[in-house]
């Protein structure tokens, strides 16, 4: 199946949706997203960020889709062609909908731990505007304490539900989801128990805002300050294979590795991620690298200084040498020919 | 004319290898030019001060030592999100945050604030991003209205919260002319 996207050509297999063509293309075309997470089944569908306008339903019905459509989870069809950032309807559609996940995000980005990974900071400055319309009292939740390691700031919740969907497919016994219904919607543990699950702490990976943070990691360095490094270690509970946060030789925190879309390779459990904060517990691979416009690179001098060496000596020398052969005087050897020839 | 006349500043001055008169030779009349000359500058405006009794007054816009402030009710303004210390060219800051606790909310402003916060102040090179980044008005170098003192030993050019922070009366006289 062919499908254009703002232009560009991809074949893919039935049953690709639009977002991810769009990310096997690659590049500006790829629509933002907040709830869709690839590794995880039945996420998508929810924040309305990825938008995209169909200009071309498919090769046997041409007529553009009327509406625009949430790119994660409408599929493709053969010759479908559509606009994405080209379109200035989508572009004005995504600029609403980020204002509108911004209503009731508070904004306490300098003290929030996700500021520099946050993928609703991205967006917004990417699709936001620089004043709010919002001037009536943010909807606010009163603190709760949902265990030793992770932590829940449900103010800063933009319900995308990705981590309500690690838990029901992570875990085997599910103990949070949304309660309450509209304006009081929430994620909570029923009955406030802690979640104790080995991969629980997945759900602070997948989360796209602040709303679920490392506990053990709370306030103690800001994202771009650590450096990240490739890490694993022999778990038989998981692959092993995290990136570490380093501030000298403190391991301050343990993330699994997340990509260009901010989503994991691999789910880590909880052992790798709370418990295992030796240096010796890791072997480091190398420094983690990440996209060029993030703030995590910001003051890291990774790049690789070249050797210097002086190429000229040898030239010089193959020169020297030509020339005593031309003006014949091969019988006379050179003075310590040998060690001008190293 | 030739280009070897004319003068485009004015003061070309022809010279001349010609010989000196005896008068000329004796320096009489060039010593006494040039003692006019000194004696017209002992009676001008000085142009230095006398510098530790007497300070010259700043420009409104002069950058010194930082000052990392108090809202009106006295709290403190950073909440050590490390915005200054990432857009700082030469380095020079580095902090600590710490959790606010309960009964300390009128210390602090946010539940988060720098429990360490340092400047270098040998490495500063008081350009002022720090003030452009802070997203809370937190620091100032404009404020303070101080040099950085010179000091014999390295250490000393560090600056704690002790000597950057609002002192307390500066606060209270601010929120006074508030109310």
């Amino acid at each position: 199946m062919k499908v254009t996207i703002d232009g560009q050509s991809i074949e893919v297999e039935p049953g690709t949706t639009i977002l991810q063509a769009a990310r096997m293309i690659g590049g500006e075309v790829v629509p933002p997203a907040m709830c869709y997470y690839s590794k995880l089944e039945g996420s998508g569908g929810k924040c309305r960020c990825c938008l995209v306008d169909v200009t071309k339903g498919s090769e046997a019905d041409p007529r553009p889709m009327p509406k625009l459509v949430a790119s994660c989870v409408t599929g493709c069809q053969d010759g479908m062609e559509i606009a994405s950032k080209a379109s200035p309807r989508v572009q004005e559609a995504r600029k609403s909908v980020t204002e509108f996940l911004l209503i009731n995000h508070p904004l306490d980005c300098p003290v929030c731990d996700q500021a520099g990974e946050c993928d609703l900071q991205n967006l917004s400055f990417e699709h936001g505007k620089s004043e709010t319309r919002f001037i009536e009292t943010k909807r606010t939740f009163e603190p709760e304490d949902i265990g030793p390691n992770i932590q829940l700031h449900m103010n800063r919740c933009i319900l995308c539900q990705r981590c309500v969907q690690v838990a029901d497919q992570l875990t085997d016994k599910r103990v949070h989801g949304v309660m309450d219904r509209g304006d009081h919607a929430n994620i909570s543990t029923c009955i406030s128990k802690a979640i104790d699950n080995e991969m629980s702490g997945n759900m602070i990976d997948v989360c796209p805002v602040g709303a679920l943070t490392d506990k053990t990691f709370r306030f103690k360095s800001r994202v771009w300050f650590s450096k990240p490094y490739n890490a694993h270690r022999d778990c038989d509970k998981c692959c092993g294979k995290t990136t570490v946060w380093m501030f000298g030789n403190e391991i301050q925190r343990v993330t699994g590795r997340k990509d260009e879309y901010h989503e994991v390779d691999e789910f880590i459990c909880n052992t790798c991620r709370f418990d295992k904060k030796e240096v010796n517990d890791w072997t480091i691979e190398g420094p983690r690298t990440f996209e060029k416009t993030s703030v995590i690179n910001r003051n890291k001098y990774a790049l690789h200084v070249p050797k210097v060496e002086i190429k000229t000596e040898d030239h010089i020398l193959i020169g020297r040498e030509e020339d005593r052969k031309k003006i014949s005087m091969i019988d006379v050897p050179l003075e310590n020919a040998e060690n001008s020839k190293q | 004319m030739s280009l070897d006349t004319i003068s485009l500043s004015g003061r070309k001055k022809e010279v001349s290898n010609k010989k000196m008169s005896f008068l000329e030779s004796l320096y009489i009349v060039a010593i006494a030019k040039g003692l006019v000359i000194t004696i017209k500058h002992l009676f001008r405006r000085k142009v230095t001060i006398k510098y530790p009794e007497q300070k010259r007054e700043f420009s409104p816009v002069y950058r010194g030592q930082h000052m990392l402030k108090r809202d009106e009710l006295g709290r403190e303004n950073c909440t050590a999100c490390g915005m200054c210390a990432v857009a700082c060219p030469a380095e020079a800051i580095t902090m600590t945050a710490a959790e606010r606790k309960k009964g300390e909310e009128n210390l602090y402003r946010e539940e988060k604030y720098a429990s360490v916060y340092e400047i270098n102040m040998l490495r500063c090179i008081f350009c002022g991003l720090c003030e452009e980044a802070c997203p809370k008005d937190a620091i100032y170098l404009t404020e303070s209205k101080v040099i950085v003192k010179s000091a014999s030993n390295r250490e000393d050019f560090i600056y704690g919260k002790d000597k950057l922070v609002m002192p307390l009366e500066m606060a209270i006289k601010n929120s006074k002319s508030i109310n």
